[in-house]
């Protein structure tokens, strides 16, 4: 009962108030507005500068966020976009919903960043994560994994981010040669799932020896619950590299906020976030550092990204001969 | 009485306003993302093996559930023993369990590293391989296999007991007794069964993609998603959708011209005395096998996630709260719906065989498809995330509507011809019969429903995806949010967490139901 | 006054003709053999069943499509004339409001009703709790409160013993007598229609004859009636 007069009280200052903060509305997926995910204590650190009230509205993942900006055209509500990654920044792009930004930074990311409307703030490698107290020597590179008899779980591409990232990974670096390299693994593929929590829980129950994951999942295991026996695999032909893009609408009726938010975004206070939220590296090294634990994480020797203009050329392809491989 | 003026009465009127909200829903959505597709639709090759696909492991998990149903329906039918009451609710557990949950709970018997192989590893042998159609498949039996058990053992305990005795005095063998009492009623139950979990396997998809092993298991539904969230193929998307609608409601009407009408929605806690039964060790065992099959994987599921129940973010509380909230809603929709929907379909008699197919072909219906088409129509009227928990309702409960028609249509049937006349008679129409008719008689078939009903709806996930509000997630949405943020075991707990308040809900209305309902 | 004006009613190879007139305040037995078509009469004149041509008219009145519940009549059934589900009392009440909601009059109206057929102090029992003959007497309750001018009887005694059913005869006769209400009885027994009837309806071979004094219809029983009778 006291509650319920709480919330009550606190919905009618809500609104009041409501009518005299501007509202900056900010779409993203689903994990990040969750309780557990870096949300919440965004909201926190950029409302108690603005003087606004900074909404978020959660959307599946990427790919059902860009979808979802699509279906709403130009009279979206969003102010801002957070979440799409470079696969998805040549398509968003083309729909002449974004405005360029404005920010300027010095990123700390693997590649060069010259993008003039999308602003990263996350970014992290694709790997195998496995269980160092089952498997002492994880294969080397993907040639390794295809010749071990070890099992594998994968998401599909077609309805995962990480799924498309795989895809992308073996055709980057494997080119006209990557049909075989799927061929040569389908026999270590388990099976395929739907999205990236599913392959995880399985390879937690011990379904498979290696699921497609980040570098960075081992962290979480080792910060948040004190367990080192999860590590990724490197492999030689080096890492392809998710990289975490916000951008500003070109039809926000809040330009200034949303600029303002982008530029909060690239700072300390939301930077450090991320790491123990998102589970991510944050695209600005902060000033502290990196939480302690992430440097026990592997480096790749090297950086694989196909640049945005190409990649929705070329996740046709490389989907057409993925399917092909593994519906043998 | 079989010529009697239809007239159209307010709650004819009403059941009308509910199979025009049911078109609507059903079509409105396809039509929306027809109007919004950028390029004109074309189906590929692969689209036609998904097709294909969806249609073989549809027809062969329908097949062998309800093949498997039968004997245990028998076995549930004529034998006495303790906890038989408790079987039989729990027999509605697989059915409600989140996706994820169920798959991950199966995998901890029939996986690499399950029960299963693990035994098998002791004397020597290879684990189990469960990935392929034949794990499809027998996922979709664990879902379904209880479910075609129960509409079964309805059909059984609704052979009077007057029968089994004439049949007694007879001198009938096992044999005479099936050809002339069971294969009848069989006859009139199966197709409707079949119906239902073809149905509900066609729109089957995570289920499918992660037990069927990779991309040469997909489904429809999949080529669905794809199309939206990868190509943003709006109008690929309603082709699809459209397709396996019209497959599913080819197969609803097949079903349904083949299916005779039979009564049911009698209690399933009552034994028929039968004489024709002799050595029952056969039905023990196989009983024990059936328990065993849907028990162990719950039981794995609930050791993984009990010890978490009680120490859950109190977000995840909030949620189960918003979560209940949504099933009575849902509930009060659904059952609200069938029970307008059975009178019109007693009512129109030869047309009602219609209205019955439209309520149940919602089953075909691609919840993403649903989704994402009302989102484009509800767009431009209104913020469409503020909407997010009345459409989750409004969604859950049509889809849960073909069960609660499913025990609707007979009961109603049956009171109408017990009490039709009686109350026509009397002059009592429109509310008051419902009210001092229906209600009454149909207190135990309306529970029975109802609870269904509200389980189902607290499991599903259904079209929340792009109404997802923040602020309001559903239980099933926070337990998938803590498996994205790594909280594997914390998941776990709310998964125990939305399976007993699924099965608590089910059992409240079920027994309320039944509470003093007289003869 | 009831008035058969032609009518025939027709369904799957059966057919039913009746042209006459039932007198007001009369009371009329419907025999003949089973399959003959008494309860299709009843029926139509209830408004189960329209007439394929010809009318059916009360004082003048046609009945075509007025509703079962419209009509002047109280009907009461071989079996199912009570909802089980309700007390005594409400099943009697619903003769008054078919929403039960009654006033305190009406309360009393209920109760005056449940002890003119007998039955006083039984309204809050449960028809399974009732034997047969006071079932029948509950029915009859309600029909005394719907106070309709025109009451059919389809065989509701059948099931009765004989010392039972005579009794509920010359209840029903009483009740009759009190409030001038027309009677139409539909049975098979040739007993009844002596105890109670005036006038006889012979039904067979899909026609309704037209009324005959009772007395003489048995002393001098036309070909379909002896046939039926066994004689």
């Amino acid at each position: 009962m006291k509650t319920s007069i709480f919330a009550a009280g606190f919905c009618v200052m809500a609104s009041v108030a409501a009518a005299e903060t501007p509202v900056l509305t900010v779409y993203t997926y689903d994990s990040f507005v969750s309780d557990w995910g870096p949300g919440p204590a965004v909201e926190k650190a950029f409302e108690a500068t603005c003087g606004c009230d900074l909404q978020f509205v959660g959307t599946g993942d990427g790919a059902a966020l860009l979808a979802r900006i699509r279906l709403e055209g130009a009279r979206t509500k969003a102010d801002v976009v957070l979440g799409l990654d470079t696969n998805l920044t040549a398509t968003a792009a083309e729909t002449d919903l974004f405005a360029p930004s404005g920010i300027s930074a010095k990123y700390d990311l693997p590649v060069a960043w010259d993008d003039a409307t999308f602003v990263p703030y996350d970014w992290g490698y694709f790997a195998f994560v496995y269980d160092k107290t089952k498997l002492d020597t994880p294969p080397a590179d993907f040639k390794a994994l295809a010749a071990s008899d070890l099992k594998i779980v994968i998401q599909d591409p077609r309805s995962s981010t990480p799924g498309l990232g795989l895809l992308l990974w073996v055709k980057d670096a494997y080119g006209d040669e990557a049909p075989m390299i799927w061929e040569v693994l389908s026999d270590n593929i388990v099976t395929v799932t739907k999205g990236w929590s599913e392959a995880y829980g399985m390879f937690l129950e011990g379904e498979a020896d290696m699921v497609l994951s980040y570098t960075t999942s081992p962290a979480y295991h080792l910060i948040a619950e004190q367990d080192d026996t999860k590590a990724a695999a490197p492999f030689a032909e080096g890492h392809y590299m998710q990289v975490e893009v916000a951008a500003k609408l070109a039809g926000t009726d809040q330009p200034e906020l949303a600029d303002k938010f982008l530029q909060f975004m690239v700072s300390d206070a939301f930077q450090s976030i991320i790491p123990t939220t998102n589970w991510m590296y944050p695209a600005i090294t902060p000033a502290d550092g990196l939480p302690e634990g992430f440097e026990t994480l592997i480096t790749p020797a090297k950086s694989l990204l196909v640049p945005a203009d190409q990649a929705d050329a070329l996740r046709d392809v490389a989907l057409a001969e993925w399917l092909t491989a593994l519906s043998k | 009485m079989a010529d009697r003026a239809f007239k159209i009465t307010p709650l004819i009127r009403a059941g009308f306003g509910a199979v025009l909200l049911l078109l609507a829903l059903i079509i409105a959505p396809l039509a929306a993302l027809l109007w919004r597709a950028e390029t004109p639709a074309v189906l590929g090759a692969a689209d036609w093996a998904a097709v294909r696909f969806t249609l073989l492991q549809a027809t062969l998990s329908a097949g062998i559930s309800v093949g498997l149903a039968v004997p245990v329906a028998r076995a549930l039918a004529r034998r006495r023993f303790v906890g038989r009451g408790l079987l039989i609710t729990l027999l509605g557990a697989p059915f409600i369990l989140p996706v994820i949950v169920a798959v991950l709970g199966l995998l901890a018997v029939f996986g690499r590293s399950g029960i299963l192989s693990t035994v098998l590893g002791w004397v020597g042998l290879p684990p189990v391989h469960i990935y392929g159609l034949h794990g499809v498949v027998l996922a979709h039996v664990f879902f379904n296999l209880p479910l075609a058990t129960r509409l079964i053992l309805q059909g059984w305990l609704a052979i009077p007991a007057e029968r089994f005795r004439l049949a007694a005095s007879l001198d009938f063998g096992p044999r005479d007794v099936a050809r002339v009492l069971e294969y009848p009623m069989l006859r009139s139950t199966l197709p409707g069964a079949f119906m239902v979990i073809f149905l509900i396997c066609m729109t089957s998809f995570a289920v499918a993609l992660a037990l069927g092993g990779g991309p040469k298991s997909t489904t429809v539904e999949l080529a669905i998603y794809q199309a939206f969230r990868f190509d943003f193929d709006l109008g690929r998307a309603a082709l699809l959708a459209g397709l396996q609608f019209t497959l599913g409601a080819i197969a609803a009407g097949v079903m349904l011209r083949v299916s005779v009408p039979s009564t049911m929605g009698g209690g399933l806690d009552r034994t028929v005395e039968r004489w024709d039964i002799t050595a029952g060790w056969r039905d023990g065992l196989l009983l024990a096998a059936v328990a065993l099959f849907l028990i162990v994987p719950l039981g794995m599921i609930l050791i993984d996630g009990l010890p978490y129940v009680f120490s859950l973010p109190a977000s995840v509380y909030a949620a189960a709260g918003r979560s209940l909230g949504v099933a009575l809603v849902s509930m009060v929709i659904s059952t609200g719906l069938a029970l307008l929907l059975a009178l019109l379909v007693v009512r129109l008699r030869r047309g009602g065989v219609l209205v019955e197919s439209i309520g149940y072909i919602t089953l075909a219906a691609s919840p993403l498809v649903i989704g994402a088409g009302l989102f484009i129509v509800l767009f431009p009227l209104t913020d469409p995330v503020a909407l997010a928990l009345p459409v989750t309702a409004l969604v859950n409960a049509v889809m849960s509507l073909p069960f609660a028609l499913r025990t609707l249509v007979p009961a109603v049937r049956e009171v109408e011809g017990t009490y039709g006349r009686l109350a026509d008679s009397l002059a009592m129409g429109g509310w008051v019969r419902m009210r001092l008719v229906l209600w009454p008689r149909l207190r135990r078939p309306l529970g029975f429903s109802a609870g269904l009903a509200a389980a189902l709806s607290m499991g599903d996930l259904g079209v929340i995806a792009l109404f997802s509000d923040p602020n309001g997630a559903t239980l099933p949405l926070q337990m998938y949010r803590l498996m994205a943020a790594y909280r594997m075991d914390q998941a776990a707990g709310a998964a125990v967490l939305l399976l007993g308040m699924s099965l608590l809900l089910f059992w409240i209305f079920d027994r309320g139901g039944r509470a003093d309902a007289d003869v | 006054m009831l008035t058969f004006e032609d009518m025939r009613y027709t369904q799957d190879g059966f057919s039913l003709h009746a042209d006459f007139t039932v007198r007001d305040g009369e009371m009329l037995a419907v025999i003949g053999p089973s399959g003959g078509g008494k309860s299709t009469l009843l029926n139509v004149v209830a408004g189960f069943l329209e007439p394929t041509s010809g009318r059916v008219l009360w004082d003048g009145q046609d009945l075509a499509g007025t509703v079962p519940g419209k009509r002047p009549v109280s009907i009461l059934f071989q079996d199912n004339n009570l909802f089980p589900h309700m007390s005594v009392a409400q099943n009697v009440g619903l003769g008054l409001r078919p929403d039960l909601r009654l006033s305190a009059q009406q309360k009393t109206q209920v109760e005056a009703a449940l002890e003119r057929v007998g039955l006083a102090g039984f309204g809050a029992r449960k028809p399974a709790a009732l034997s047969g003959g006071q079932a029948s007497r509950v029915a009859l309750a309600r029909m005394l409160l719907r106070g309709n001018p025109l009451v059919l009887l389809d065989e509701p005694f059948a099931a009765l013993g004989p010392a039972l059913k005579v009794e509920m005869l010359d209840l029903v006769r009483d009740l009759m007598g009190e409030t001038g209400a027309t009677l139409m009885m539909v049975s098979h027994d040739p007993e009844d229609a002596k105890r109670i009837a005036q006038r006889t309806v012979l039904v067979a071979d899909g026609e309704a004859l037209a009324p005959v004094e009772t007395t003489e219809i048995f002393a001098n029983p036309p070909e379909a009636l002896q046939a039926y009778l066994g004689k």
